[in-house]
């Protein structure tokens, strides 16, 4: 233990663990791949699906392998209004990752922020803080997120909102108990008898012990937004048409499944359950790896 | 002699191949153990006595596993023995006894239905029957009130309470050997002095051999007749405890009595062993001990001692220190 | 209270009645009978009741009981990490603390397990920089060589200055944590078991460096201890604490060699003892029975319930602390003069 080198930081121990489990590092991988093709998807894809212009209903609903009319092959096939599948899939992806990541983030932040502000403070005031927490806990988050995109309208911000309000409880709980765990440690006792300042204690030394279990479920909340996300708009209170996300375009195959054209909801289906799959195949590497009753 | 030997252990190897590499916790251990006999096994963190002693129960997890070496108990070798064989002897021949109590309770149930099922596991006595041992054995051990506390839950009863309880479940069975991994260390010294004096007492009654872990030199010489000193995986000297406490012929062992603040003068720095324990994934070459040895010469640091014995009193040192004058 | 003793005769640390209870939650039957009327709810654990005692400048005082006797709390109030519930704790005649604030940066304290008491994420660099720069002891620019310093001071490598807590081992961390609390430049240290949880030979160098560091520095100490033998050797006086309150003070020498209050000669001889000669072993007449509960306090002395020479007045009236030849015992039976405590 001790003859390890300087350099053997924490990251360093956490990256070489993570790379021994191969279904872990290969989740990875397939999550860094569907990000980055998303990311470049104007480069990579073979058709820009929202440029009306290179649309033509010759090629509507043709199935994976057709050449159509611009020359080049549709390997996934092309929907109902002649779109290429796989460009659609691919600006799907972007925006349903876009919205998964944007909801996630601000979801680790808000409830990050509130859980360990009601451990630090305790008392009555943390207490009532939690009370929130709990109370919205009780509701399913599908139910909340679909009533608030109901009476939101339809837009992005306003399913980014919906989404938020939706998760945050679940970080804020989890940031709450692992605060609270860590606020009663020597370490902490140490830092405040310094005496350091109650903030100093809180942003240096609490939370960087506390996010490991919040990250964890972060992880998997990015997950559960992009499935939320997709839900709410298949059912039509989601994004408005203009973006057409992985959601939507199920939504809109999904009339021709029964006419054998089944292409055009089932590989936008297979692309968002790879996704939701392999990010929640990473959060819980990360989980057992940051839990330390797992470990050994 | 000989024809007394409860507990016979030879060349005992048990190594955890973990991502780290290979820890050799136990690297060739060698001991008898007689009837009616305490043997202390003394060492600091790491040196390898509570492996030793889960090896001889068959407790040794993964990735922990007996790679070389017998354990014979009353002529009967016990490595390679399958889990239900194991499971007969373990608890009915040879019991422990953890720091911990709650790893031998079960906090669910009342201290008397757990004592009365590890009674009728090993033989079908009637229930009566095993509700008088019970209480017979509770009230050996100082616990006040005895048949009452039969209903008591592990969580009602103090830290000394309950450790008297799981000793109590080890001897339920009367085994004939007990292996006992630090039972007092976590107790105060008022409660570990009457365990301490309950447990000398019951061995002299009963005939018990027992093996007894601690780090705690000053206990160790309290209670056994003979004392086993480990280090890095290895017995470095074994021998009388007297003999032992008042000669050590090995320099650890000097070392670690010196070390004890009742050795010294208040005030005075005390004599201290330099460095750290080693890491038993990079055992110093030669004699484990060298580098933080001020006798050690160069065979120290290339050949590993073996155990030269003087009588009864044996040690692995290639400078031993002088015999103690008489 | 009395004004403030002239700054050369004042005791460098001055406890004052400090008593520290925690309320915890009564069963749920105690307070349905609080409510309607039926009975007190009083349900707190006195953890500390009305503990006195001063520390002169550059003297050890050892603290010495068993678990749940109220030492650590006590050494907590003491170094300003909990508010008692009554009382003062003052160092140079100012508070320690106030409201949930710690004032002074005169008390440092060492923690039993050096593994929970870093950081785990942060380099013990950075943690052992971090006090001193905040406090202005040291600049940011030159936190790098006041550091290496503290760490030689303790006998680490200054190059440990990079490492994370779990590239050492215990002694090596416990060295980490007295180089981050003398660090702090502190006039008093206020040590929770600091070597209960290392090996044997690790104790020793840890005890070694506490006896340097304490001349070297010029340190006051407050040495909290379950560990007699320790206590003997690093301290001048020590207090014997049982239930909450202390029971004997005074020099070490003196409580060590004739022990007046029943329970400090029980304890002294419950300690385990080399046995190197031949014959009988375990000689030693143990303590009978145990603590009562923290909730349950005896009305008379608190050791009345376990101690065989108790009379009807130790069941009736609580003995306070009184001088006993050179040392304070709080008992009815112990007599003046050397080795005047009851008799057995």
């Amino acid at each position: 233990m001790t003859q390890a080198g300087p350099a053997d930081s924490p990251l360093r121990r956490f990256v070489g663990e993570f790379s021994e489990n191969k279904a872990a590092l290969a989740a990875l991988v397939v999550v860094a791949a569907i990000v980055l093709t998303a990311v470049f998807a104007p480069l990579v894809a073979p058709q820009d699906p929202y440029d009306l212009a290179s649309l033509s209903l010759r090629d509507a609903r043709r199935p994976p392998g057709y050449v159509g009319s611009g020359g080049y092959t549709h390997l996934l096939g092309t929907d109902a209004q002649g779109r290429d599948l796989l460009s659609a899939m691919l600006f799907g992806l972007r925006i349903s990752l876009e919205m998964g990541l944007v909801a996630g983030g601000l979801a680790l932040c808000i409830g990050t922020a509130a859980g360990i502000t009601a451990a630090y403070l305790g008392g009555r005031l943390g207490g009532a803080l939690m009370r929130v927490v709990d109370l919205q806990l009780s509701f399913p988050a599908i139910l909340l997120a679909f009533v608030l995109s109901a009476l939101l309208g339809q837009g992005k911000l306003q399913l980014i909102a919906a989404l938020v309000v939706a998760q945050y409880a679940y970080v804020a709980r989890t940031a709450h108990g692992a605060a609270a765990a860590e606020r009663h440690k020597d370490y902490v006792a140490a830092a405040l008898s310094t005496p350091l300042r109650g903030r100093t204690v809180l942003w240096r030394h609490i939370l960087p012990n506390a996010l490991p279990p919040v990250i964890v479920v972060a992880s998997v909340q990015v997950a559960g937004a992009i499935s939320l996300e997709a839900t709410l708009s298949f059912l039509g209170v989601g994004l408005p048409p203009t973006e057409p996300s992985l959601g939507m375009l199920i939504a809109n195959g999904f009339q021709y499944m029964l006419s054998g054209r089944y292409w055009i909801s089932v590989f936008p289906g297979v692309a968002l359950v790879v996704l939701v799959t392999a990010i929640n195949v990473v959060g819980d590497q990360l989980r057992d790896q940051l839990n330390p009753r797992l470990r050994r | 002699m000989t024809a007394d030997v409860a507990l016979a252990v030879a060349d005992l190897r048990t190594h955890f191949f973990t991502r780290a590499g290979v820890v050799k916790a136990v690297d060739g251990v060698s001991f008898t153990l007689r009837g009616g006999e305490v043997l202390g096994l003394v060492g600091e963190s790491g040196s390898g006595k509570s492996i030793t002693g889960f090896s001889i129960l068959g407790l040794v997890d993964d990735p922990g596993r007996i790679v070389g070496g017998s354990i014979r108990y009353r002529g009967r070798e016990l490595v390679g023995l399958r889990a239900a064989e194991l499971r007969a002897v373990r608890g009915r021949e040879i019991a422990m006894v953890f720091q911990d109590p709650m790893m031998t309770l079960n906090p669910m149930l009342a201290i008397g239905r757990q004592m009365d099922l590890a009674l009728a596991a090993h033989g079908g006595r009637p229930a009566a029957a095993r509700r008088a041992r019970s209480v017979e054995i509770l009230g050996r051990l100082g616990i006040p009130e005895p048949a009452r506390r039969l209903a008591a839950y592990p969580h009602e009863l103090s830290g000394g309470m309950r450790q008297r309880v799981a000793i109590a479940c080890a001897l339920l069975n009367r085994p004939s050997v007990i292996i006992a991994d630090e039972p007092t260390t976590a107790l105060d010294v008022s409660i570990q002095a009457q365990i301490l004096r309950e447990m000398t007492d019951l061995v002299r009654d009963t005939g018990v051999a027992m093996i007894w872990i601690s780090h705690d030199l000053a206990v160790v010489s309290s209670v056994a007749q003979r004392v086993a000193v480990m280090y890095a995986g290895r017995i470095v000297e074994d021998g009388p405890v007297t003999a032992v406490l008042r000669g050590p012929r090995h320099p650890y062992t000097r070392g670690l009595l010196d070390s004890l603040p009742a050795q010294g003068r208040p005030g005075e720095p005390l004599a201290q062993i330099p460095g750290t324990t080693p890491s038993l994934l990079t055992r110093p070459a030669g004699c484990p001990f060298h580098p933080r040895c001020g006798r050690a010469t160069e065979p120290c640091r290339t050949a590993e001692p073996e155990r030269r014995a003087d009588g009864e009193h044996g040690f692995r040192c290639h400078n031993p220190l002088p015999e103690a004058a008489p | 209270m009395s004004r403030p003793a002239p700054a050369a005769t004042r005791p460098l640390v001055e406890l004052a009645g400090v008593s520290k209870r925690f309320a915890t939650p009564a069963p749920l039957a105690a307070r349905l009978l609080a409510a309607i009327g039926r009975a007190g709810a009083d349900h707190a654990l006195h953890a500390v009741e009305a503990v006195s005692l001063t520390v002169a400048r550059g003297e050890a005082l050892g603290l010495v009981g068993e678990s749940g006797c109220g030492k650590s709390t006590l050494g907590r109030i003491a170094a300003g990490i909990a508010t008692p519930s009554r009382g003062r704790a003052l160092v140079d005649g100012s508070p320690v603390r106030a409201g949930e604030r710690k004032l002074t940066t005169r008390v440092q304290m060492i923690f039993q397990d050096p593994y929970a008491s870093l950081d785990p994420r942060m380099r013990v660099g950075d943690a052992l920089a971090e006090g001193p720069v905040a406090h202005g002891l040291t600049r940011a620019r030159e936190a790098r060589a006041y550091v290496a310093a503290w760490l030689a001071r303790v006998g680490l490598d200054p190059a440990f200055a990079d490492r994370f807590p779990h590239q050492f081992s215990g002694g090596q961390r416990q060295r980490v944590a007295i180089a981050r609390a003398l660090a702090m430049r502190p006039d008093i240290l206020v040590c929770d078991e600091p070597v209960a949880s290392l090996d044997v030979s690790i104790q020793a160098q840890i005890v070694n460096l506490f006896l340097a560091l304490r001349r070297e520095l010029d340190l006051t100490l407050l040495f909290i201890s379950h560990d007699l033998g320790v206590v003997r050797h690093l301290c001048d006086r020590v207090a014997i604490m049982y239930l909450g309150r202390i029971v004997e003070i005074g020099p070490v020498a003196e409580i060590y060699a004739a022990p007046r209050h029943p329970y400090t000669r029980a304890l002294l001889a419950s300690v385990p003892r080399l046995v190197i000669k031949d014959g009988p072993r375990a000689g030693f007449q143990p303590i009978r029975g145990e603590l009562p509960s923290p909730f349950e306090r005896p009305p008379g002395c608190p050791y009345e319930t376990r101690c065989p020479l108790a009379v009807a007045r130790c069941r009736a009236e609580r003995p306070a602390l009184r001088p006993i030849g050179p040392v304070l015992a709080a008992c009815h039976l112990a007599e003046g003069g050397p080795g005047g405590g009851p008799a057995p």
